[in-house]
């Protein structure tokens, strides 16, 4: 195969820019043996950042030719190499080099959220019907593309009032846990604002595991809210004249 | 001078796996201040590849099924070479660890009686690994961290260890690097629980993370503690080989179990001529017999693609070396023919999306192509079978990078269940020793001053040579020279190599800041890969026959003389390595009963030990 240009921001947490280098690729590259391919051979300090190369890990998150996708998944042949390919790091989060960036925001969040609770002296007996859904959830390997693409955290940087996507797949997998007793409705609504959510959908577009975020993780955890915090009649009328095509109405419609 | 940060610790963990994370939580719930270490972030070890399960006799498909013939298994598995101790206390104990994931909130899957679902694996006579589809050691290390997360651990994230600290013999800390920023730093510990795992990346076709360097082999042995039986190395043999992005990429035995088989280039399933004499009886000898154990009739014996992986490996092999082999180098492995395309997505869903993704192949529509891939190791550091102790003091060791369960070679399933058992162990010892560790911390300001001095030396050296290029001959020498046959002079030669790329491996340049980047580490990374490469080839050259995971080309059976040898691997003073035959420990007579039993109605809970 011929010769391809890739175009990778070389840089870190004060800036930087694309530079282009001209990698002879073979059949059945991804993206991300490109890049080491780089490395070895061009750039030996080009930082990416990955673990197992076979999409169960999570950690090559990167944005190709301005789509979010995990570099170890994302076939050269997927790709119009005949033009230069542009890999850039995640945008929401800072970069710290390169294509790596600073994530531990995300961890941070996490701890906010009440762990598993058992309910006490529970017999364990759970049956496959009933978990199948937590299942889906417990799939997410965390390569926070979710996170990435969501335009409450991306566009807006709300991460004070905000948890994002993971989070809020990770509160409904113990939420929807068969065995679990802890409430966790009050802090979706302050602290985890998942009303700024105004079901986009995006983060379920970019989700690897192919997690269903939006209509089975976040949908059900917002009525759950509703049903517990609001008059459910007049939240239908809100819900009703609200538009999806101006987030700032549905975002305070359901965020009040 | 170049600065460098102090953290104090009563136990310092590194590695951040099933068994680091566990021997965290077992070291909190102890009481003691735990730092754990991780080059990674959070959540992304090696463990989250573990598709199969984790093996435990818990008894809830086949209630015949309990801590002895788990026991009989894993020994027959391990060709007798097991730590008969660590064995007995493994399988006692692997059930509870289980079930305490589940009450951690782990969500297995379930049989329709509602309890933890288990099934088949090659060398266990029963249904025995709790499961979650294909990703199980994703359940497991987002539980142990989410547990840990919850005990309130201090974790270190893309934080490399470079050299452990000593004082007087024991272990003090040690000395590592973010790798984020380059700056340096040094944990002064009471006690240090080695959790690094496998050292696959030593081979140029490896199912392994890039994290499985080996560090920790070399980092125990650096500071003198034994290692035991590196020749033992498991080549996976159904990784796949084609498209070659994804070489190594592991397909689940979970094909096997559930119904995949191998075929040579004629269509010949090939696994029913390749049953050793030793496992002659125990398996389906007709394709109409393997077929009715597939559809549930007990009274079938199981297919000969479930023989354990070194057999499975060597069988491959053969048809390649034979030309029989796939036009990439390996065989074929079929589910399509076998199962309905639904069935398949919903058993495998990852090996199913895996193929679809990466190799644009339906799975349930062809058949893959696979091959032997370097997937784990049986030796490692010797600990002690109860505490997990090395003979170094203060140091202990657990996981894939501790010796002495698996012998010469590892059941499937085994290795999960590994981790929290023996994670948990170690985390509990190394935190009663920091206990009674009362002075105060003691770590040799000249020791960390000359090793800093030594990791950045690459970056003072502008005449020296490519790391990666260094990486990739150690790697393809190791393929060729030590990999899944090997005879004496390949092995011979093989010494020479690595003596060359050790002298090499201190004469690297690398460019660039210190913040993130791969060049450095790389660089660091060879030096301690060389180490453990060296261990692996003595071992390797010292056992003359094959035996489980070790196969030698030249003496191609197993040797009684070496049926009850551990080779112990030891640094001299000169820095040196020499390796020493040593005998097992005896096996008490009522277990050695269990471990021989034939007929497995003898291991009932109601009769024998």
């Amino acid at each position: 195969m011929p010769n391809v240009t890739f175009r990778v921001f070389r840089g870190d947490r004060q800036g930087g820019e694309l530079k282009d280098y001209s990698v002879e690729v073979q059949e059945g590259m991804v993206v991300l043996d490109v890049i080491h391919k780089i490395q070895a051979e061009q750039a030996p300090d080009l930082a990416c950042r990955w673990n197992c190369k076979a999409g169960k890990c999570g950690s090559c998150g990167a944005e190709v030719n301005g789509k979010p996708t995990l570099m170890c998944m994302t076939r050269l042949d997927t790709l119009d190499t005949s033009k230069p390919v542009t890999v850039r790091p995640l945008k929401t989060f800072p970069v710290i080099r390169d294509l790596v960036t600073d994530v531990k925001w995300n961890y941070e969040v996490n701890k906010k959220i009440k762990p598993f609770t058992p309910a006490p002296n529970t017999d364990w007996i759970m049956y496959q019907e009933d978990v199948d859904r937590v299942q889906e959830f417990r799939k997410c390997i965390e390569c926070f593309l979710c996170q990435n693409v969501c335009h409450v955290l991306r566009e807006h940087n709300e991460k004070t009032g905000f948890i994002g996507p993971r989070f809020l797949v990770r509160t409904a997998s113990l939420e929807m846990h068969p065995l679990d007793v802890e409430n966790r409705l009050d802090m979706l609504k302050n602290e985890g604002g998942i009303g700024y959510c105004n079901i986009t959908k995006c983060c379920t577009e970019v989700c690897p595991e192919h997690i269903r975020i939006t209509d089975n993780a976040i949908i059900p955890l917002k009525e759950r809210v509703v049903d517990e915090y609001y008059d459910p009649v007049l939240s239908f009328f809100r819900r009703l004249f609200s538009s999806k095509k101006r987030p700032e109405a549905a975002q305070s419609a359901a965020d009040d | 001078m170049e600065s460098y940060t102090v953290h104090d610790y009563d136990v310092l963990v590194i590695g951040a796996g099933g068994a680091g994370l566990r021997a965290a939580i077992a070291a909190i719930e102890k009481g003691a201040r735990v730092g754990v270490v991780t080059k990674s972030l959070l959540g992304k070890a090696h463990t989250v590849m573990a598709e199969g399960g984790m093996a435990a006799a818990l008894g809830n498909v086949r209630p015949e099924d309990n801590w002895k013939v788990h026991f009989r298994d894993t020994l027959k598995g391990g060709g007798m070479l097991n730590n008969w101790k660590m064995v007995l206390n493994y399988t006692k104990e692997a059930p509870e660890r289980v079930r305490e994931l589940e009450r951690w909130g782990a969500v297995f899957d379930r049989t329709p009686d509602g309890r933890i679902n288990q099934r088949n694996f090659g060398g266990h006579s029963y249904p025995r690994l709790a499961h979650v589809g294909d990703r199980t050691g994703l359940e497991l290390i987002r539980t142990l961290q989410d547990h840990a997360v919850k005990l309130g651990i201090h974790a270190h994230m893309e934080t490399t260890i470079y050299r452990l600290l000593t004082d007087a013999g024991r272990v003090v800390g040690a000395l590592g690097f973010s790798r984020q920023t380059g700056e340096f730093l040094v944990f002064r510990a009471r006690a240090v629980v080695l959790a690094t795992g496998g050292l696959g990346r030593i081979y140029q076709i490896t199912s392994n993370s890039w994290e499985c360097t080996g560090d920790g082999f070399s980092l125990a042995s650096m500071v003198g503690a034994d290692l035991i039986d590196m020749e033992f190395i498991q080549f996976h043999p159904t990784g796949m080989v084609w498209p070659p992005s994804v070489m190594g990429i592991l397909v689940t035995e979970g094909v096997r179990g559930e119904g995949g088989v191998l075929k040579n280039s004629l269509g010949r399933r090939f696994m029913f001529d390749n049953i050793p004499e030793r496992y002659k009886g125990e398996f389906a000898e007709t394709e109409e017999e393997a077929e009715r154990w597939l559809q549930g009739d007990r009274s079938a014996r199981r297919p000969p693609e479930l023989l354990t992986r070194d057999v499975v490996a060597r069988a491959i092999r053969k048809e390649v070396n034979e030309g029989r082999g796939s036009p990439h180098g390996g065989v074929y492995l079929d589910i399509a023919s076998r199962r309905p395309a639904d069935y398949i997505k919903k058993k495998l869903p990852s090996m199913y999306h895996q193929f679809m993704k990466l190799g644009n192949l339906d799975i349930t529509k062809e058949p893959m192509e696979v091959g032997p891939t370097c997937h784990y190791v049986m030796g490692g550091v010797r600990v002690d079978p109860d505490t997990q102790a090395t003979n170094v003091p203060g140091l202990y060791a657990a996981g894939e990078v501790a010796g002495g369960l698996h012998g010469a070679n590892r059941l499937g399933g085994n290795s999960l269940s590994d981790l929290v058992v023996f994670g948990r162990r170690a985390g509990m010892a190394a935190a009663e020793y920091a206990a009674q560790q009362t002075g105060p911390f003691q770590v040799d300001e000249a020791q960390i001053r000359a090793y800093i001095a030594e990791a950045l030396q690459p970056f003072n050296n502008p005449q020296g040579e490519n790391p990666f290029a260094l990486m990739k001959e150690l790697r393809a020498s190791m393929q060729k020279n030590a990999g899944i046959m090997r005879e004496e002079s390949e092995l011979k030669a093989q010494l020479d190599i690595l003596a060359d790329l050790k002298r090499r491996a201190w004469n690297t340049s690398v460019s660039g800041s210190r913040a993130y980047n791969p060049g450095w580490h790389t660089a660091l990374d060879i030096r301690l890969m060389v180490e453990v490469s060296e261990a692996v080839v003595l071992a390797a050259l010292a056992r003359k026959e094959s035996r489980g995971g070790h196969a030698r080309l030249d003496y191609p059976d197993p040797d009684p003389n070496f049926a009850r040898i551990n080779h112990v691997i030891r640094r001299n003073p000169d820095g040196s390595l020499s390796v020493v035959a040593e005998p097992l420990p005896e096996m008490p007579e009522d277990l050695r009963r269990i471990a021989e039993a034939k007929d497995l109605s003898e291991l009932s809970e109601k009769v024998g030990a």
